[in-house]
């Protein structure tokens, strides 16, 4: 569990602390520019700047202890044979001092070689990608439509944007009653309709289709705000002029309302990304990677390795998360770069 | 450096507002006792399921009426998630509880990692003395008691007699005659014969016992899951969903079993005493004579199912031993037992208690009495727990037929292979 959140927010907040140490440093170094030696120059940055250094230090504080240390400590656990019998604890009283050992890079090689990586690193990408695409062809759909004046749009508003209302958790149980093959109402109604009971969460596809489909349904609402947001700012007269210009409605979207909406899709497409790929609740809720394990993607199965095994393997479970946040970060630069290679400012 | 200083201090900080919001659990927990009075408050987490947990609540708090100075404080955890949750509280220490009721398949993993306070000398003397050999071994590790075992279990099965009379067949002995009791269900009320939890490897035992297999063989370090009988056993169960016997699911088999067994949808499931209080709300049970438990069936070699139970233990870093030792011995008192045997069916784990009216006049009992003493006893290693989830994987491949019975045995030894490191 810790996982998937710890680096969604690693990610967002990266951003963040970036921002802030960019903006801390700008002084710094135009200051460095100008005096051969850095130390004084660092010390008269913090003379002249020492508020804007006294604003930015909770914040980089709190992101060192919340995030930093825990990642610098899971790359180093991922680099001993850490396990539950071998760490600190202390119980009541007693204190027991931690005996693992370093061992290099043999849980990488460990994991790396085993198939099972790759058996979950394709369905992850290709969980995440049907995800995403499916999610963000429906919001640009739903965002399109409600981006006009008709009555009573508050409303469809309101109702599109409940999924995203409710307590992640509380979604993905209420599909499982809805999903179950016996008892539930999916079935029943399929079966007023003649058609024989689909098993949704027992056989490999269909369990696949299942988190699929409640991963898209809790996912629309997040893209259909953005892009209604991306489609609201885009002026009102370019599409005067195209439509004075004889262009028809399909033009209009393909020439106007898609260029338009590209920063704004852009980063709903990385973020959904780097989310979709670490979404464990729904799949852990949902099928518990099964039947089987056939719906175990990149982050249940981190969760898997730790949790279940006994002595529970935290060294194993760090490598699993460092190879997860390593992959992201791939994916985040090669990301970028194309938008760069685009001509994006990003 | 500086940095660093403060980077602790805040984690200090954090620490400290931490225990102080879970602080009131334990706050007046101290091993005072005023005048030999045991005093404080014993937090015990129960995993009982829901049709249990009343009566256990109940029970629990009843303690206070032998010490008024303690309180109970009765937390329910589900079972599913409770092994998960103890060991977080355990290592942490903090919201920690002081007693739990431990699966018998749990005992020897926590005690092994230190968790467990050891059951006092004369406790333990009377374990010894005074409760089902076979119970109070799981309660041991190295040597060492930990536990004190509060109730055991087997698998039974368990049928709707008027389902099976209608269909004028007995209750099958063997999966052979299963299989064709099924047939003659079908045939005449158009129900399913059988109800194979296929989302739970516990349930796979019966099958494995069955033709004469292991999961493992603790004496001499070897994986048996993926010999001859472990392929035979996956090949059984599998056998029973494809020739139309049984119905099975991959997620939310304990709902849907009680359900389909307790609407009369299926004839006939396999389970243990913790099913009986539930199955008796349903409306095919309204009238209790209706529920018949019989031995599991037999496979090729002999009908055997898993021995279970849960036992108590306290954590050993719990500030109020002594009176959580105390609680301890109060649950698993005769009178205690003999009540949980009288309202949920449950097999009382002292030898005496099987001496009481109310134990002898239990329909269910009797049954389980017997078949728990014929039970396979498990090997209490620390892995114990841990084999069951890659089990559940290759399990539930197998019975859906989303893997071959020779390929599910295989992957199952290789997981086994690298939990156990060192085993054959």
């Amino acid at each position: 569990m810790a996982a998937d959140t710890s680096q969604s927010v690693a990610k967002a907040a990266g951003a963040d602390a970036g921002e802030n140490s960019g903006a801390a440093r700008g002084p710094s170094r135009a200051t460095a520019n100008g005096n051969p030696r850095p130390g004084r120059g660092l010390g008269r940055a913090l003379a002249t700047h020492w508020y804007a250094w006294a604003m930015v230090a909770p914040v980089v504080l709190v992101l060192g202890v919340i995030i930093g240390w825990p990642l610098v400590r899971g790359v180093y656990l991922s680099l001993t044979d850490a396990n539950e019998r071998n760490v600190s604890r202390t119980i009541g009283v007693r204190h027991i001092e931690a005996t693992y050992e370093f061992v290099g890079l043999d849980n990488y090689t460990a994991v790396l070689g085993d198939p099972v990586f790759w058996q979950r690193l394709v369905w992850t990408v290709l969980w995440t990608v049907a995800c995403v695409s499916i999610t963000f062809v429906l919001g640009l759909a739903l965002a399109t439509m409600l981006n006009r004046q008709f009555r009573g749009r508050a409303a469809y508003r309101m109702a599109l944007i409940l999924p995203w209302a409710v307590p992640g958790f509380v979604s993905v149980f209420a599909w499982r009653f809805l999903f179950n093959r016996d008892n539930g109402i999916l079935n029943k109604v399929l079966d007023g309709g003649g058609i024989s009971a689909v098993p949704w969460l027992d056989d490999p596809t269909w369990a696949k289709f299942s988190v699929i489909a409640v991963n898209v349904w809790l996912g629309v609402p997040f893209m259909m705000v953005a892009l209604l947001g991306g489609l609201q700012s885009i002026p009102g007269e370019l599409y005067e002029a195209a439509e004075m210009d004889g262009a028809r409605p399909w033009q209009r979207f393909r020439h106007i309302t898609l260029p338009g909406l590209r920063a704004v899709s852009m980063t709903v497409i990385l973020l959904s990304t780097i989310w979709t790929f670490n979404m464990f609740p729904v799949i852990f809720l949902l099928t518990r990677g099964g039947p089987g394990d056939s719906t175990e993607i990149l982050v249940t199965q981190a969760f898997r390795e730790a949790f279940i095994a006994s002595p529970r393997d935290f060294a194993g479970s760090a490598t699993w998360g460092v190879l997860i946040l390593a992959l992201l970060m791939i994916f985040a630069l090669v990301y970028r770069r194309s938008l760069r290679k685009q001509g994006e400012v990003w | 450096m500086r940095r660093g200083i403060a980077a602790t201090a805040l984690v200090a900080t954090l620490a400290l507002a931490a225990t102080a919001c879970g602080g009131d659990t334990k706050g007046d927990g101290g091993d005072t006792k005023a005048g030999g009075e045991l005093s404080g408050t014993v937090t015990w987490w129960d995993t009982s399921n829901d049709a249990e947990k009343a009566s256990f609540q109940k029970i629990a708090e009843a303690f206070t009426a032998k010490h008024p100075k303690v309180t109970v404080k009765y937390v329910n955890v589900p079972y599913g998630d409770a092994q998960n949750k103890v060991k977080n509280a355990f290592s942490s220490g903090s919201e920690a509880p002081d007693v739990i009721r431990a699966d018998v398949g749990w005992v020897a993993d926590f005690a092994s990692l230190g968790y467990l306070d050891e059951v006092p000398a004369d406790t333990a003397k009377k374990v010894d003395a005074e409760f089902l050999s076979q119970a109070a071994a799981s309660g041991k590790y190295e040597g060492k008691t930990y536990a004190v075992p509060q109730v055991i279990d087997t698998l039974g099965l368990f049928y709707n007699k008027k389902m099976l009379a209608d269909a004028g067949v007995q209750p099958p002995k063997t999966l052979e005659e299963l299989k064709t009791a099924a047939a003659a269900i079908k045939a005449k009320t158009g129900k399913t014969g059988l109800y194979l939890r296929g989302d739970d490897s516990y349930w796979f035992l019966p099958f494995i016992y069955g033709e004469g297999g292991d999961l493992v063989d603790a004496k001499s370090k070897t994986v048996t899951v993926d010999n001859a009988a472990g392929v035979k056993a996956f090949k059984a169960a599998r056998d029973l969903v494809t020739s139309g016997a049984a119905v099975t699911n991959a997620t939310d088999g304990w709902t849907n079993m009680q359900t389909a067994f307790k609407s009369g949808e299926v004839a006939m499931m396999i389970n243990g005493p913790w099913a009986v209080a539930d199955s008796y709300a349903g409306d095919q049970f309204k009238d209790k004579a209706n529920l018949g438990v019989a031995p599991v069936p037999a496979g090729s070699a002999k009908a055997g199912a898993p021995q279970g139970g849960h036992d108590l233990a306290v954590y050993a870093g719990s500030k109020n031993t002594a009176a959580a030792h105390a609680f301890v011995e109060y649950m698993t008192s005769q009178e205690v037992q003999v009540q949980s045997a009288k309202e949920l069916s449950l097999l009382p784990t002292r030898t005496a208690a099987y001496e009481q009216p109310d134990v002898k006049a239990s329909e269910m009992v009797q049954f389980f009495k017997p078949a728990v003493d014929k039970a396979v006893e498990r090997a209490w290693i620390p892995e114990n727990g841990s084999l069951f989830e890659p089990l559940k994987v290759e399990y539930t491949k197998a019975v859906t037929g989303a893997s071959s019975p020779e390929d599910a045995a295989k992957a199952a030894g290789v997981e086994f292979r690298k939990i156990l490191k060192g085993w054959k």
